[in-house]
């Protein structure tokens, strides 16, 4: 980065790589590509040619602490919680199912938000663990006939353990290094969903074979998917807030503001980083696994690097370092996919333009800014 | 035995020797103050004794434990606790706050990621004599960016108190202060408890003679001279090179 010569030796060096690639081992090309980038990264960071320099930090705007929990807060949650337990009753099939999938991309959207927002790591990597535990789902139940919450199960500890590996390299760096690498590995996670034909089914994607019932609640039915959602997404914002406000949230925050204090009073900042990493991988794992039930079907392109980019549009929409916001920001990211797509074909284009807005006029997230209206209001 | 021992230690950048064969010696409960015009190689010293930067050769040894190279979170564990010549806060979060994430790591459970961080009432009570400590008012709410800078460095100076380090390394403490929040700040230093040995860089030299029980200078990364502030001030080479720029 920063050198013209190393663009261009770089652009060769890919280029060398696939040619050999392409004519000795077609299926691994791909594999090679970002193989090279991934040991360039942990070499030299700044790049084959880049001049050192001071890490950008990918500081989120939003720096207050989660709320701590007053009654004002709780009665608030609870409305909120009303009104989304009494939604489902009021609407048909078709809303139920796109709030159903709000959820499930709230899970997520908060999961990176840990990473992101709270620990101040920029991942472009995070439809990895999404795609882990999607296809955790579809593969068991596909070859051995699991039951899909048991995949799910599965689908958490393998999005985990993939985390924990994919993070003992990034958190060795942070900033745009982070970034980058965490968007090289999740490729060859990407790389493997779509060459591996034979058990992912590649770009035609793979089915999940049975969808599982709910507590004796059959699942094909949107009711009942509406409250599995609602369960987990209650249960993970929930979860999340404890840990946030907990000694060891606290800790990830402090990595976030200044992570060379933290080194300074003792903490081991690369294990935290990657404890925090580890937890936003099992939580978008879930996420993944919950969204195969939902929707039936998984395909390599739910793992491909522009998912990871729209569920950082999630979280920066909403407010990244604000809990609740994410899920705003997927429920404002899926609302207008659906409602603008059936308008008009060039509906990524309006998303674009909305989050470049949001971005320059509201920095801190539509939830961070509205909150910091309310919380000056009563002053 | 000494808290803090450097033996010939060295340290280039490119044809730079920021630190060059310096050794010095800390007994206990000494105060130690480190002058030298600009550009010595002072802060250089204090990040390679904390382990911001890794030494090219020579050794520090910690109550005769070798560190050298370890990391910093290593090193703050083991004892060594220090300041920065510029504030070094987390700025965003709350005085209570800074002072929990600097206490929990040795009195609290920082893996805990369900009970409340504010609930421990052993570290607010701890976090409470702390700020009472530096002359901070104990139910301060403010956040960190919130308070002056003199109160800053106060808060700084209790986040480096709370790991209860053998030894304090403190790298200008009243850089960009006023001479009332200065003379707080020396009354805050001397007031500590005289078990503690201390390693300060300063640059007032009222203040350091007022402080030090024995004074290193370091000039273009060597030791020029080390003794007591009477040995130091009647030094030839130091008044030359060091005290006569100055004056």
């Amino acid at each position: 980065m920063g050198s013209l010569r190393g663009a261009f030796a770089g652009s060769l060096l890919i280029g060398i790589c696939d040619t050999f690639g392409k004519a000795y081992f077609q299926t691994v090309a791909l594999f090679l590509i970002y193989l090279t980038m991934i040991v360039v990264l942990l070499i030299r960071p700044q790049g084959l040619f880049g001049i050192k320099y001071s890490n950008v930090a990918a500081a989120p705007a939003i720096t207050t602490r989660v709320g701590a929990v007053t009654s004002s807060t709780r009665v608030a949650e609870l409305a909120a919680l009303l009104a989304l337990v009494l939604l489902p009753f009021a609407v048909g099939d078709y809303p139920r199912a796109l709030v159903s999938e709000i959820f499930i991309y709230g899970i997520f959207a908060m999961s990176l938000d840990l990473i992101f927002g709270f620990t101040g790591l920029m991942s472009l990597g995070h439809a990895a663990f999404f795609g882990l535990g999607a296809y955790a789902v579809a593969v068991l139940g596909a070859q051995f006939g699991l039951n899909a919450w048991l995949g799910v199960i599965a689908g958490v500890g393998l999005a985990a353990s993939g985390a924990a590996l994919i993070g003992v390299f990034c958190v060795r760096t942070s900033g745009i290094p982070f970034l980058m690498l965490t968007l090289a590995l999740s490729q060859l996670v990407y790389t493997v969903a779509l060459k591996w034909r034979d058990v992912t089914g590649g770009s035609d994607g793979i089915a999940v074979a049975e969808r599982p019932s709910f507590f004796g609640l059959d699942l094909s039915r949107s009711l009942p998917m509406y409250f599995m959602a609602l369960i987990f997404f209650v249960l993970t914002y929930w979860g999340l807030r404890r840990l946030l406000n907990a000694p060891l949230g606290q800790a990830f925050i402090g990595l976030r503001e200044n992570e060379q204090r933290m080194a300074a009073i003792g903490y081991r900042t690369r294990a935290y980083k990657l404890l925090s990493f580890t937890i936003a991988g099992a939580l978008a794992g879930l996420a993944g696994g919950l969204y195969a039930i939902f929707n039936g079907f998984i395909s390599s392109d739910a793992v491909y690097w522009t998912a990871s980019g729209d569920v950082l549009i999630m979280t920066m929409l909403g407010g990244a370092g604000t809990l609740i916001g994410p899920a705003f920001g997927a429920a404002i990211f899926l609302l207008m996919k659906n409602v603008v797509s059936s308008h008009s074909e060039h509906w990524m284009a309006i998303i674009g333009g909305v989050f470049v807005c949001c971005v320059m006029f509201f920095p801190a997230g539509l939830w961070g800014t509205a909150r910091g209206i309310l919380q000056r209001a009563p002053k | 035995m000494n808290v803090l021992r450097v033996d010939r230690l060295c340290k280039s950048f490119g044809s730079l020797n920021v630190t060059d064969q310096v050794s010095l010696a800390i007994g206990e409960g000494e105060r130690h103050v480190i002058i030298g015009p600009n550009g010595a190689g002072k802060t250089s010293l204090i990040n390679q004794i904390s382990g911001q930067i890794q030494p090219d050769s020579g050794l520090i040894l910690l109550q005769d434990r070798d560190i050298t190279g370890c990391s910093p979170d290593r090193i703050s564990r083991m004892g060594v606790a220090r300041t920065f010549q510029r504030n070094n806060l987390f700025q965003n979060l709350s005085v209570m706050d800074n002072l929990r994430l600097a206490l929990q790591i040795r009195h609290g459970t920082p893996l805990n990621f369900f009970l409340p961080a504010a609930g421990s009432a052993a570290l607010s009570e701890r976090a409470a004599s702390l700020l009472a400590k530096v002359h901070l008012p104990i139910e301060d709410t403010r956040l960190a960016r919130q308070l002056s800078y003199g109160e800053q460095r106060q808060l700084e100076l209790a986040l480096a108190l709370a790991s209860e380090p053998a030894l304090l390394l403190l790298d200008e403490p009243t850089s960009g202060m006023s001479p009332s929040e200065t003379a707080q700040i020396i009354a805050l230093i001397s007031a500590l408890p005289r078990a503690l040995a201390i390693l300060m860089i300063e640059h007032d030299m009222e203040v350091v003679f007022s402080i030090a029980d024995r004074i290193t200078v370091l000039y273009f990364g060597k030791v020029l001279a080390t003794g007591t502030p009477q040995e130091i001030q009647t030094n030839d080479r130091v008044r030359e090179v060091y005290l006569g720029l100055s004056r």
